[in-house]
């Protein structure tokens, strides 16, 4: 191994975990009367769907490719926008529609009340707790994710186990998988491990593997944050 | 699952890598606690792959197995047969035409618990991997063997069973623990001694899991597979069935001293000092 690998960029290429919310429009039998309810609603709230791209739900309703094709061109002229499908079964769609979701959590229905207010609606977020807490050792294949906050790992993570928190990320046994802190876009994220063997560190998309890491930050305690968009290692010791 | 009035224990030897000696171990460890007088059967979950008649050195008297007792076809009583050596262990065959598909929950569930009836022991030897047949063998499971060899890939293999046995268990999903030991096969003290090997220390480290046992490399292993004899029962005095012995001991709750026995007399011993949990 040379030392050239250490001055490699860090970061050429990021990659984030994204999760968020959006509003699902399920069409019901028939689209005309669906539609004209939608019509209904937008004369109401104007700025409802604006800047609002939505999931389009086909579950109650059993239309081929070219009709669903129909119903988002429709859907469009209404200013709405559709940035996936769910509900239908045929993964086969042509490219032309776009991408079929699945496994989306439901959290809560926006109720019509609001589609009278004027612009978007936006709800008090419920207040999550901030941190996790894993008292059992991290086995290889787990991947333990919590964006809301910290993760405090008491065990080891395991070779081939990862840990993604959108806060910090504490292990008080041996790191000898992956960790990847600030997942949700935060520069300010740590990782601490009592001792690093990790395979792969990474802080708001920002990261580096074991091959760049140096040796002499292996096989003892060390934390990681993020400096000037380059990720730093230090021994605790 | 409604307990029976003996104490049977469910145990599944299993491993996540192939070649790791599972099935070595299994008719080892069955073949110790039968010779101490409990009455074992050894189940084979590796269908389509079945070993352990060989092993066992029962394959010229399979006629049912496992599947024709799930489907029916046979009894329980028809399927297992009786070891020729030690009238205390019993084997149950794999069928050998069929795949893991063939099996189901229900079906393992109901042979389980009718094994648990009639035996001290019912020892499930899972097949490598981490798909159904592995997942079923250890799904009625109280004690677990994680048999590992002492490197790298077998290591992580292991602690992701370990999270399986912690999730996908029926003793998990009711919030019990199935109880788990490692047992580390192939063990070789002039390797270790080169650094060749993970050493025992850092295996148990990465897998917290308490040691049943370490057995020495040896081709004594080799030689009573292919005779079809548990190593156990083929040669007793050797250093591996020492160890097996040992490890059976363990497994009862026997207090015994954690040692590597070894053919040349002494020159290894070493002593560790800790006992298995």
């Amino acid at each position: 191994m040379t030392n050239a690998i250490a001055v490699r960029p860090q970061g050429a290429m990021r990659l984030h975990g994204r999760s968020l919310m959006t509003f699902v429009l399920t069409p019901t039998t028939p689209i005309t009367d669906w539609l004209t309810e939608i019509d209904k609603r937008r004369r109401t709230s104007p700025a409802f769907f604006v800047g609002r791209p939505i999931i389009l739900d086909l579950a109650a309703v059993s239309l081929n490719e070219s009709q669903i094709g129909e119903l988002i061109k429709e859907l469009d002229e209404r200013g709405i926008r559709v940035m996936a499908l769910e509900g239908t079964e045929d993964d086969r769609l042509g490219p032309s529609l776009p991408p079929v979701l699945k496994r989306g959590r439901a959290t809560g229905s926006e109720a019509p009340g609001s589609f009278s207010e004027k612009g978007a609606a936006r709800t008090p977020r419920r207040q999550e707790p901030s941190s996790l807490l894993i008292e059992n050792p991290v086995r290889s294949g787990q991947s333990i994710i919590f964006p809301n906050g910290d993760i405090t790992v008491l065990g080891s993570v395991a070779s081939g186990a990862e840990v993604v928190a959108g806060g910090s990320i504490h292990i008080y046994g041996t790191l000898r998988g992956r960790a990847m802190a600030g997942s949700m876009g935060n520069p300010r994220a740590r990782i601490f491990c009592s001792r690093n063997e990790a395979e792969l560190v990474s802080i708001d998309g920002y990261y580096r593997t074991a091959e760049e890491m140096d040796a002499s930050l292996r096989s003892r305690p060390a934390q990681c944050w993020l400096e000037n968009r380059v990720l730093a290692i230090a021994a605790l010791d | 699952m409604a307990e029976t009035a003996s104490m049977a224990k469910v145990l599944v030897v299993t491993s996540g890598k192939g070649g790791v000696g599972k099935t070595t171990s299994t008719a080892a460890l069955g073949a110790a606690l039968a010779q101490a007088g409990q009455k074992v059967a050894v189940v084979d979950f590796d269908v389509g792959l079945r070993n352990l008649d060989l092993v066992m050195g029962a394959e010229r008297r399979v006629v049912f197995d496992f599947i024709n007792v799930v489907q029916g076809v046979a009894k329980l009583s028809q399927a297992l047969i009786r070891d020729k050596r030690l009238e205390t262990l019993w084997l149950l065959p794999a069928s050998q035409t069929r795949d893991k598909d063939a099996l189901t929950e229900e079906g393992v569930a109901s042979i389980i618990n009718e094994l648990r009836g009639q035996f001290d022991w019912v020892i499930c030897d899972s097949p490598a991997g981490i798909e159904r047949g592995a997942t079923l063998a250890m799904r009625f499971a109280d004690t677990a063997v994680i048999v590992t060899n002492p490197e790298v890939s077998s290591v992580r293999d292991s602690d992701r069973i370990i999270g399986l046995l912690d999730s996908k268990t029926e003793k998990a999903e009711n919030g019990q623990r199935v109880d788990k030991h490692v047992l580390i096969t192939r063990y070789d003290a002039q390797r270790a001694a080169r650094g060749e090997m993970l050493n025992i220390e850092d295996v148990l480290e990465i897998l917290s899991t308490p040691l049943l046992g370490i057995i020495p490399e040896s081709e004594e292993v080799l030689r009573a597979s292919n005779l079809g004899s548990p190593i156990t029962i083929n040669n007793a005095t050797s250093a591996p069935a020492r160890a097996y012995l040992d490890a059976a001991r363990r497994l009862k709750g026997d207090a015994v001293p954690m040692s590597i026995p070894n053919d040349r007399k002494g020159l290894l011993d070493k002593l560790f000092g800790r006992r298995a949990a």
